[in-house]
């Protein structure tokens, strides 16, 4: 019981002072979720859109694929890109394995489906409702696509930042393909799991209310989106 | 609510009627088919000359759809429908107009909706505000304008489809049903709103169950039972001696089976 209050004692001492290994690891935790996000939204929210408005053969196949690829367990996302940049997978001579990029490549994997999924369902039920109007001005596909993505912003946000609390949080996929290198790909999930089985609590310990944190200031964020979509939109 | 500008508009070029002409609107021996059912049976009908034809029947007529397919959003499993002899096309979209029973508003301000149709005119963005400002304030709806369009009241939210209909200018307005739960004042600022695009030369189309309505309001009167139009009339003929069964009937207060 002391060992563990110290080490929670230690673990503020850490966060209150920056503590440069601490800063280090929470910094590329940020980096590298923060870039898959972004590419998975700039292919998922597209991605989603289409399928949302355009009928084509196979198309309820490949919606129900995607949702499925939504609950992909990441250690699985992370053994597919261990064997595809591995040394002697397709794209070993790329040599990306045990980097940060490696790392990025997994997550937008990762969270890929879901910001497309999530805006699938957004757009779909907003295509829904528009789509007579919409057809009334005789809008063309680019004019309505502008307007269902701009009129379900906030919920598409909301999709954005679901993908980023599942990419900061994961650990099966970045420990595989970063293997979790002091000073280079150590990040704060896999940081939390190497120092509990050392018996550094502290660190762990830091680290853990570091991310607990960005949890709760991602359904923080969640919430004020909504508020404000309620007022401005009446959504 | 301020008077309607009715001379202003008449004196407003009608060029888009001469560029995009699109009346006659003609639907010749139109059906609309699901599974068995014939929801529309060979409907042959014409708007052109007559300034507003009440569409009148029971519920599940025909009526909605039979709007539906003049719009071109719904496309007839047999027969034909014309825009000024031709097949409808996206050029004269803008000159066919339709209020939605339900309106459909965007996410987004009373004035933004506005703009944002008239954005389809290719109207700069300077004039958009002006001009929706203006449509606005005709609807009564100007200390709306920077509300949130979904939260305006029923009323209020028709009023507008209506005056963002009227702001596209169409040569031919058709209305399904668009006061069919609203509160008596919402439905007089609609019908004077429409009526007043009426006498800037707008041809209008009415659909309505409500009898008191289509007398007010129309000059000749539509019936439509099962899918077909069971008579077509001068409203005062109608009115005072209708000629088919069905609208005997339905004039009378009975239940159409």
């Amino acid at each position: 019981m002391q060992d563990l209050s110290g080490a929670f004692v230690h673990a503020y001492t850490l966060i209150t002072t920056f503590d440069p290994a601490l800063v280090e690891i929470i910094a590329l935790s940020l980096q590298v979720s923060l870039l898959a996000v972004l590419v998975a939204t700039v292919i998922g929210l597209p991605l989603g859109a289409l399928l949302a408005v355009w009928r084509f053969p196979g198309r309820r196949i490949l919606i129900v694929i995607l949702n499925s690829l939504m609950g992909l367990p990441p250690v699985v996302v992370g053994l597919t890109v261990y064997l595809l940049l591995s040394r002697s997978g397709p794209l070993g001579v790329l040599e990306l394995l045990y980097t940060p990029t490696a790392m990025v490549i997994a997550q937008t994997l990762l969270v890929t489906p879901i910001v497309a999924a999530l805006a699938l369902q957004v757009i779909a039920d907003l295509y829904d409702e528009y789509a007579d109007q919409l057809r009334l001005f005789g809008a063309s596909g680019y004019q309505i696509a502008w307007t269902l993505l701009w009129d379900a912003r906030f919920s598409l946000l909301t999709a954005v930042l679901a993908g980023f609390g599942r990419a900061i949080a994961e650990v099966g996929a970045v420990l595989i393909v970063g293997g979790n290198i002091n000073h280079a790909t150590r990040v704060m999930t896999t940081s939390i799991a190497l120092e509990t089985s050392k018996g550094n609590l502290a660190l762990a310990l830091g680290l853990g209310i570091i991310l607990v944190t960005i949890a709760v200031s991602i359904n923080a964020l969640v919430l004020t989106v909504r508020m404000r979509s309620e007022r401005i939109a009446a959504t | 609510m301020p008077a309607p500008k009715a001379e202003s508009k008449a004196e407003q070029p009608r060029a888009d009627a001469k560029l995009r002409p699109v009346l006659p609107v003609r639907c010749h021996e139109v059906v609309l088919e699901r599974g068995r059912r014939r929801l529309l049976d060979q409907v042959s009908v014409q708007f052109d000359n007559i300034d507003l034809t009440v569409v009148l029947g029971p519920n599940g007529a025909g009526k909605s759809l039979l709007l539906r397919v003049l719009a071109g959003l719904l496309a007839p499993d047999a027969g034909q429908l014309t825009w000024a002899g031709r097949a409808p096309d996206g050029a004269r979209r803008l000159q066919v107009g339709l209020v939605l029973q339900k309106p459909v508003l965007l996410r987004r301000t009373a004035i933004a909706n506005l703009e944002y149709a008239l954005g389809f005119l290719r109207v700069s963005r300077q004039l958009r505000h002006k001009l929706a400002m203006t449509a606005l304030e005709e609807a009564a709806l100007g200390h709306l304008a920077k509300a949130p369009a979904r939260l305006l009241s029923g009323g209020e939210q028709q009023r507008l489809a209506t005056a963002r209909a009227l702001l596209l200018r169409p040569q031919l307005l058709l209305l399904d049903e668009p006061t069919a739960h609203l509160d008596p004042t919402s439905t007089g600022a609609i019908e004077t709103l429409v009526l007043a695009a009426r006498a800037g030369g707008t041809k209008v189309v009415w659909v309505t169950h409500d009898l008191g309505q289509a007398r007010r309001l129309g000059e000749n009167i539509m019936f439509m039972h099962k899918g077909q139009i069971a008579e077509s009339s001068d409203a005062e003929q109608f009115f005072e001696t209708p000629a088919s069964t069905p609208a005997q009937a339905f004039l009378a207060g009975r239940l159409l089976t």
